[in-house]
């Protein structure tokens, strides 16, 4: 087998619990993005493009849907002979079964997949951000400063920078200061959860931390401080372009609007970069309106569309009935929205029935205050959801 | 049992010169992101047809572009799967093959050496949604040897060259001919042929010897000598035979019952290569009513009673009216267009006025400039 320059690990194992009922019954990175994606389909779409063709998916929470829409990898190309994607579950061992413990722990019990592939590099991803990245620029700084570790960074406002991993660095890109979270950070250089190590550091690293008691097993909060001490060579990458971590409501309702207009924040229209998933085989959208009223807003494959959309993104196989209002939505794929009713700022999860003349976002609606549905729920004609609300299937 | 499907890429491709100039018939744009040999290629593969053979002649690369391995369609496997039969010319120079009954003869090895019970003949002009599994247990039950799908409908002058059928109560078939053009309501059929494998490689053996050249004068004519039985077909079948047909059951996709049928009866779904295009963007200057709309497109303009295929963009102040636009085409501002078809990659500069009417509807060629 020839051996590999880079490999990716994936780290799809989180809850993403501040999505609420979005991750009740599936992992972050299997929730649905701007019509037809899922937000893993932005790494492992990066990885394909950027030439790293052996990604390790590491699952946990939730895996179900994940699994099954990973597959073989064939959606990314990522189906090959010698790599390709490969699902890592948490598993037992002779000495016992162990959970994936924070994200450096996850990793460590998968140096036996690292070490089959035996690549000179391993870069580490999350699944829970949506951006276009091309990792090998990346690869040729880190081979470039001979480099132990490089961290991805993008600026962000200084006001949000407490939120964020925050690093500080020379004029050679090497890092000599580095915040998980700080009160009071020290520059906006923030952490964007993308780390290329060399292999045998890594290796190192991740043994060294997993015999430390007093580690919590984490990138952010353990190795990468460990590695700053010890000297070692870190480096950052200045990355450029748009970047948005979807991990709450807000976030992930404002990333599917910066996908709208003609001069959008962020465009998926490029042919260079082509985003990929997985493919449902659904006929064109059909818009049926006779005022037509589809305006600012993303339709995809499948929908049937006899209602008013304005401002929102509109996922696969939808139906929104005569005389229903979508405004300033996200809604998930399969949904059925029931004529005469009216969303606003709402999230609507996959597979959700709206009955006819239900108000969804009652009250004063904002982008603080969604209303969301759960995966599955059914809601009964007349239904009036509260602004802010959140609604299960049981 | 086991079937083996036979795909003939182009038998009525001189029905349409328009579009088959460029291409094969299989490989015509349809229903804003398909081509046509992916319906009878999704037909074969959800009745459980894994097996399947496409005779191409002529121009059949963008039906190879459009295949490829046939993992779309679930048929890149190691037993069986999707193989491309290409024209050859024989040993004797007897040259390429010139009509159905030629083409299979010309691929007897491959029908030979892929053991199937029975093999499943269609063509590509047929849009629709058919489940062949009763249609293969009904020939089996009836030890017919061949199976004719045919059906109900009422003839007008358009069909006259299609095959009619008669049949007894028993369903097996007493007469097979060419529509005299007589008008009412009449068994059709529909060029989705079962016929047992050992009766077709017996013909094929012999069939020099006993002068066999034609399928339809030859053996099907012939239900003396062969076993042959009718199987009906009913819910939404559109033949492509013109143009006109063309334009008409494309339009026939803005009804939303015929796209339930079509697209979803039975949970029974049609594959079409993956393209990976972003979904479709409308900006609030976009004004569409009535319109069957792609992946992929942005659409600035006025689209009413049309249909975009994947990748076109309509700008601002552009109204597309009744008409079918194919994939990646693009119409400048103030462009208006009725009754137009636009092939694949065309463009309208600002300002054009371009119209046909429904029954001569005006065509763009691919790649053109207007």
């Amino acid at each position: 087998m020839k051996k590999k320059q880079c490999v990716a690990m994936l780290l799809a194992g989180g809850q993403g619990s501040r999505l609420k009922a979005l991750t009740t019954t599936v992992a972050k990175p299997a929730v649905s993005f701007g019509g037809k994606y899922r937000i893993i389909d932005f790494p492992l779409s990066n990885c394909s493009n950027s030439g790293i063709d052996t990604v390790g998916v590491l699952t946990q929470y939730q895996p179900l849907v994940l699994n099954e829409y990973i597959g073989t990898g064939e959606s990314w190309d990522l189906d090959r002979k010698n790599g390709g994607a490969h699902v890592l579950a948490p598993y037992q061992a002779k000495k016992g079964a162990r959970w994936y413990e924070g994200t450096a722990n996850a990793i460590y019990q998968n140096i036996q997949f690292l070490d089959k592939y035996d690549s000179e590099h391993v870069l580490i991803l999350s699944g829970d951000h949506i951006y276009k990245m091309d990792y090998s620029k990346m690869l040729a700084q880190h081979i470039e400063t001979d480099a132990d570790i490089t961290i991805a960074v993008i600026d962000v406002p200084m006001d949000e920078a407490s939120r964020f991993g925050i690093m500080s660095y020379d004029k050679n890109f090497r890092i000599f200061d580095f915040a998980e979270k700080p009160k009071e950070p020290k520059s906006n250089h923030a952490s964007m959860g993308v780390y290329l190590f060399k292999k045998d550091v890594l290796v190192r690293m991740l043994t060294e931390d997993d015999a430390d008691p007093d580690s919590e097993k984490d990138f952010g909060k353990n190795i990468i401080p460990k590695m700053l001490a010890e000297n070692m060579r870190v480096f950052a990458y200045q990355f450029e372009g748009y970047w948005k971590d979807v991990g709450t409501l807000k976030s992930l309702w404002e990333a599917n609007m910066d996908l709208l207009g003609i001069n959008p924040v962020f465009s998926l229209y490029d042919g260079a970069w082509k985003i990929y998933s997985g493919n449902d085989a659904y006929p064109p959208a059909l818009l049926l309106t006779k005022n037509g009223c589809v305006t600012n807003s993303i339709v995809t494959e499948g929908d049937i569309i006899s209602g008013r959309v304005v401002n929102s993104v509109i996922g696969e196989g939808v139906t929104i009935g005569e005389g229903a209002v979508i405004e300033n939505s996200v809604v998930f794929s399969g949904t059925v929205i029931g004529a005469g009713s009216k969303l606003s700022y709402a999230i609507i999860d996959e597979n959700v029935t709206v009955g006819e003349n239900c108000i969804v976002g009652e009250g004063k609606a904002s982008p603080d205050k969604i209303t969301l549905i759960g995966r599955n729920s059914v809601v009964p004609d007349g239904t009036t959801l509260d602004c802010g609300s959140i609604t299960e299937a049981e | 049992m086991k079937a083996l499907g036979i795909i003939f890429s182009n038998i009525h491709e001189r029905d349409i010169p328009e579009l088959t100039k460029v291409r094969t018939l299989a490989s015509v744009p349809f229903g804003g992101r398909y081509r046509l040999i992916d319906f009878v290629l999704s037909n074969m593969v959800n009745s459980g047809i894994t097996n399947i053979g496409i005779i191409a002649k002529y121009n059949y690369q963008s039906l190879m572009d459009h295949v490829q391995s046939g993992k779309s369609w679930g048929l890149a496997r190691k037993n069986g799967g999707l193989t491309i039969l290409p024209p050859f010319n024989d040993a004797s120079g007897g040259g390429v093959f010139n009509n159905r009954f030629e083409a299979i003869k010309s691929v007897s090895s491959f029908i030979r050496h892929n053991e199937a019970d029975y093999v499943v003949m269609a063509d590509c002009d047929i849009v629709c949604n058919i489940d062949l599994a009763p249609a293969l247990k009904a020939h089996e039950k009836n030890n017919a040897d061949i199976t004719l799908v045919y059906r109900k409908k009422k003839i007008d002058a358009s069909d006259t060259y299609r095959l009619v059928l008669d049949t007894d109560a028993n369903g097996k078939v007493t007469k097979v001919n060419m529509n005299d053009g007589a008008a009412g309501e009449k068994k059709v059929y529909t060029d989705f042929m079962i016929i047992s494998q050992r009766k077709l490689m017996y013909i094929i053996e012999n069939s020099d010897k006993w002068g066999i050249k034609s399928f339809s004068r030859d053996i099907l004519s012939n239900i003396k000598e062969y076993s042959v039985y009718g199987y009906e077909q009913d819910g939404y079948y559109a033949a492509i035979n013109s143009l006109t047909d063309y334009y008409k059951h494309s339009m026939d996709l803005l009804d939303p019952d015929v796209v339930r049928e079509l697209f979803y009866k039975g949970g029974a779904e049609i594959y079409t290569k993956v393209r990976d295009s972003a979904p479709a963007k409308f900006t609030d200057t976009a004004l569409v009513r009535d319109s069957m709309i792609a992946d992929g497109c942005i659409i600035e303009g006025e689209v009413e009673n049309s249909i975009i295929f994947r990748g076109c963009h309509i700008a601002k102040g552009a109204k597309v009216t009744n008409s079918i636009i194919m994939q990646d085409s693009r119409i400048d501002t103030g462009s208006t267009l009725n009754c137009v078809i636009m092939d694949k990659a065309a463009h309208v500069l600002d300002g054009r006025l371009l119209s046909g009417h429904p029954t001569h509807p005006y065509y763009i060629e691919k790649e053109s400039v207007i």
